[in-house]
């Protein structure tokens, strides 16, 4: 498949108030990768994924996804290809009911009633959500009005999903939805971008991490490399899972790589 | 000596068909450290905003059973005047701001209240010690941290010297540094100050570690009560039914009890103090 690769050439950006966010960041994110991006609260790296569609547009540098310059194309366009899921839904849910929050993207990339009723009764059920359908979504929880806004955008198929700190708020069965649905995407081939504060999330779910520290990316590797490199961790602050911390500890696999969930462990023991 | 007394107590909102809470009994001790733990919609708030008074006085629902909190009974007097007794603390920080400076923002609770002017500066100065925000006076309750924020709302809450503390989820729209600020700044109030601590909070690594007492609720009922050494073992294949997490390490623990000599660790600590 051809796909929509993300390049970043010396990407920086300056808000109109002066504040630098992000600068000179080089990263490239292929078709189907699954890639964190951590780091403290003003690091940078909700500046940085805005970026990957368009969402904001770079003051310095240039960002290609596929073969379309961001600073050239509208975000419309580009969110065909590149979807977000923003962190609180209530920044993105609009309608009054669920069905027509799911079919509203589908309209808008043209198409017709019955492929739409198709894909809504599809995405429903893939997502829990087929008895809320007539719902209006501030009747629901914090938690299933999240799995909404996350429905919506991946209900377009777009090559590359972009999860804005999905596990926020929510409950063990949301989690649970959540790395499901990831794992789908990936299967699929899609690319997934996420931005998180859950590192079993990140250690488990995702096999590349990128590590945004005061502007700057300081980390392009695997989580097993991250959460042995003591320096990224203490300066950003950035606590491994119980069982990495805990597996250092006893030396488990003489600490050449960290290791990443449970599973990893037991063949330790 | 019990701080919180309830007895069969249900909650039922006006609009809804299931019971909110429904027959739960719970007695708290002073100075305890307790933890709700509950999937979305099993009760956490609600137990939470019954005990500071907002649910039946603000938020409108039928309550049967009893509920008795440092001696008062929540339903029957205003929540400002419970305020004195109970500090509260909820998710989200931005919405508990209204004022121009940190000062004025800790001041507001108090000067509701009718205190003297010069208790009042004394009593701001002390909360924003307490909670680390001494120097932060002039600064706008807008433009700080999220952590900070949070540690605001501690402040205004401190400054009426509770005898118990409600945190709803206080840390779940926060960073880490942020969520550790809270951490460190609640278990300080807890050891040092002798406050109650009632937090209803998803993280449970930080709950195996600081928690005397984890209460699980279940569709508005309390299905299980204990130590978090207790308590986390023993949802350890009901995760998905609970919809609760247990630590990671009680979970890698649970696979394989002789490696730790029996006892089954919710702490990396314990963990690899126990393990052979």
């Amino acid at each position: 498949m051809s796909g929509t690769k993300i390049t970043c050439t010396k990407v920086g950006h300056t808000y109109p108030n002066g504040v630098q966010a992000i600068k000179d960041v080089d990263v490239t994110i292929e078709q189907g990768e699954v890639v964190s991006v951590v780091g403290q609260n003003g690091s940078g790296k909700t500046t940085l994924v805005k970026h990957f569609n368009g969402l904001l547009k770079p003051t310095d540098g240039d960002i290609m996804i596929g073969d379309l310059n961001t600073r050239e194309n509208p975000v419309g366009l580009l969110a065909e290809k590149v979807g977000y899921v923003f962190q609180n839904p209530n920044h993105q849910i609009f309608a009054a009911s669920v069905h027509e929050e799911l079919s509203f993207g589908l309209k808008n990339i043209g198409l017709n009633e019955s492929e739409i009723d198709k894909k809504v009764t599809e995405i429903a059920d893939e997502f829990l959500l087929t008895e809320y359908l007539e719902l209006n979504p501030y009747r629901l929880g914090f938690s299933l009005r999240k799995t909404v806004g996350m429905a919506s955008i991946i209900a377009m198929e777009p090559d590359v999903v972009i999860l804005d700190e999905p596990t926020t708020g929510q409950d063990y069965s949301g989690v649970k939805t959540i790395k499901e649905s990831m794992a789908k995407l990936k299967s699929e081939g899609k690319t997934v971008i996420v931005v998180s504060h859950d590192m079993p999330l990140v250690a488990e779910e995702t096999d590349r991490v990128l590590v945004m520290c005061n502007t700057e990316l300081i980390f392009d590797g695997s989580p097993a490399d991250l959460f042995i490199n003591k320096s990224v961790l203490e300066k950003t602050n950035l606590k491994p899972p119980q069982i990495t911390a805990f597996a250092a500890a006893k030396n488990f696999g003489g600490n050449k790589k960290a290791v990443l969930s449970v599973d990893d462990a037991m063949k330790y023991v | 000596m019990s701080i919180i007394k309830i007895e069969n107590l249900s909650v039922q909102y006006l609009e809804q068909e299931d019971k909110a809470l429904d027959g739960i009994s719970l007695e708290v001790n002073e100075g305890e450290f307790v933890a709700i733990l509950g999937a979305h919609g099993a009760g956490k708030t609600t137990l939470c905003l019954s005990i500071n008074g907002i649910v039946p006085n603000m938020i409108n629902a039928d309550m049967f059973g009893k509920i008795e909190v440092a001696g008062e009974v929540p339903p029957k007097i205003p929540v400002r005047e419970l305020a004195s007794k109970v500090g509260s603390v909820f998710d989200n920080p931005e919405f508990q701001m209204s004022q121009l400076t940190v000062f004025e923002e800790v001041a507001l609770g108090l000067q509701n209240l009718g205190v003297e002017k010069d208790t009042i500066i004394e009593n701001i100065t002390r909360s924003l010690e307490l909670v680390g925000l001494a120097g932060f006076e002039e600064r706008s309750p807008f433009e700080i941290s999220g952590g900070q924020q949070q540690r605001l709302a501690m402040a205004s809450a401190l400054s009426m010297k509770p005898q118990i503390l409600v945190l709803d989820e206080p840390t779940s729209n926060l960073d880490p540094i942020g969520k550790e600020e809270v951490f460190t700044v609640t278990r300080k109030m807890n050891q040092e100050e002798g406050l109650t601590v009632i937090i209803a909070e998803h993280e449970v690594e930080v709950i195996a570690e600081y928690a005397d007492k984890v209460i699980l609720l279940e569709e508005g009922k309390i299905t299980q009560m204990g130590t978090p050494e207790e308590l986390f073992p023993s949802i350890v294949n009901i995760q998905s039914d609970v919809g609760v997490r247990i630590p990671q390490i009680t979970d890698f623990a649970s696979k394989i009890p002789d490696k730790f000599k029996g006892t089954i660790p919710v702490t990396v600590d314990q963990a690899t103090e126990s393990y052979i």
